[in-house]
């Protein structure tokens, strides 16, 4: 009995290791890189204005509720988030941009044809601001409590279905 | 004739798009500079290679090509130009991005077991060859 246990042990584990090895190809770890900053206050940062008229965005200024988006005109999912966006300033959200790697050109240009639904938007060209925040690609958004302390991050476009979810996390940052 | 030419020339335009939509390239000053002392430049090269970028993650930051690999090499190279320790930066980004950012394996609450298993096994080991060994001298 024991010797027959013995010789079908070898078997089962290389069942348990294709088990293993098939779960890891089916289901793959989810591998977005989020801030480890939710919770914890903005860092100092100061940006200068993205565009020639506009402001730029100084983060002891950065008292919510409020959503700090990081956008760049170069980047398609922030052009399907622009719609969403729109409906969230006409909410009365006010929004602070930061455009990533960028040049004012072509943020005039993006902002001319999907609308501007920012109070300002800070020119963070060499990305560092971006690396400050703990944000690893565009567009991000995230939401600023009435203390200037981070909340939530989202990743990625915001569609249609995060809308409500984001007035929500607004109204729980006050 | 003009005309045919200027129509020619709009659609060779188009062709170029793709190229329009990329992304733009990384304006940090020491993306793809390297430092003035050598020393330096090989302090920030170690650590380069053992941060991960964050878009394309199986490279270093050394390695990639990605934007924002291209920020991340301008600010440890900023920051060692400046006097700061390698493993000070590698810190900052931890807590900014969680150990994932980092390729050098550390001993954390959760990780400890795959530093001390490995000695547990070979003390288990050098127990079974002990006990081989003593009953090879008997006869």
């Amino acid at each position: 009995m024991k010797r027959s246990l013995a010789l079908w042990l070898p078997l089962g584990l290389f069942v348990a290791f294709v088990a293993l090895v098939a779960i890891g190809l089916l289901r793959p770890a989810d591998r977005t890189v989020g801030t480890a900053l939710v919770d914890k206050p903005l860092p100092q940062f100061e940006l200068p204005p993205s565009l020639p008229e506009g402001q730029g965005v100084r983060s002891q200024e950065l008292k919510g509720p409020l959503l700090l988006n990081i956008f760049a005109s170069w980047c398609l999912p922030c052009q399907a988030e622009a719609p969403q966006l729109t409906q969230l300033a006409k909410a009365g959200v006010p929004i602070v941009g930061i455009s990533v790697r960028d040049r004012p050109e072509a943020i005039k240009a993006f902002l001319d044809r999907h609308g501007n639904p920012y109070a300002r938007i800070g020119a963070d060209d060499g990305g560092q601001v971006q690396l400050a925040l703990g944000s690893s690609g565009v567009p991000e958004t995230y939401v600023i409590d009435a203390k200037g302390r981070i909340r939530h991050q989202h990743i990625g476009d915001i569609r249609p279905e995060h809308v409500p979810m984001l007035l929500d996390k607004l109204k729980a940052a006050q | 004739m003009n005309g045919l030419r200027a129509i020619l020339f709009a659609l060779l335009a188009l062709l170029a798009w793709p190229a329009v939509a990329q992304e733009m390239e990384s304006t940090a000053p020491y993306a793809n500079q390297q430092l003035v002392d050598p020393a330096q430049e090989a302090e920030a090269q170690a650590l380069m290679q053992s941060l991960r970028c964050l878009q394309c993650q199986g490279q270093s930051i050394a390695d990639s090509d990605a934007p924002i690999a291209g920020s991340m090499r301008s600010l440890v190279r900023e920051r060692i130009a400046a006097g700061e320790q390698p493993e000070a930066i590698r810190e900052w980004l931890i807590e900014r991005y969680g150990d994932y950012v980092s390729y050098a394996p550390r001993v954390t609450a959760l990780t400890w077991p795959l530093f001390v298993l490995p000695l547990v096994l070979v003390l288990v080991a050098a127990l079974l060859v002990r006990r081989r060994f003593r009953r090879g001298d008997r006869p």
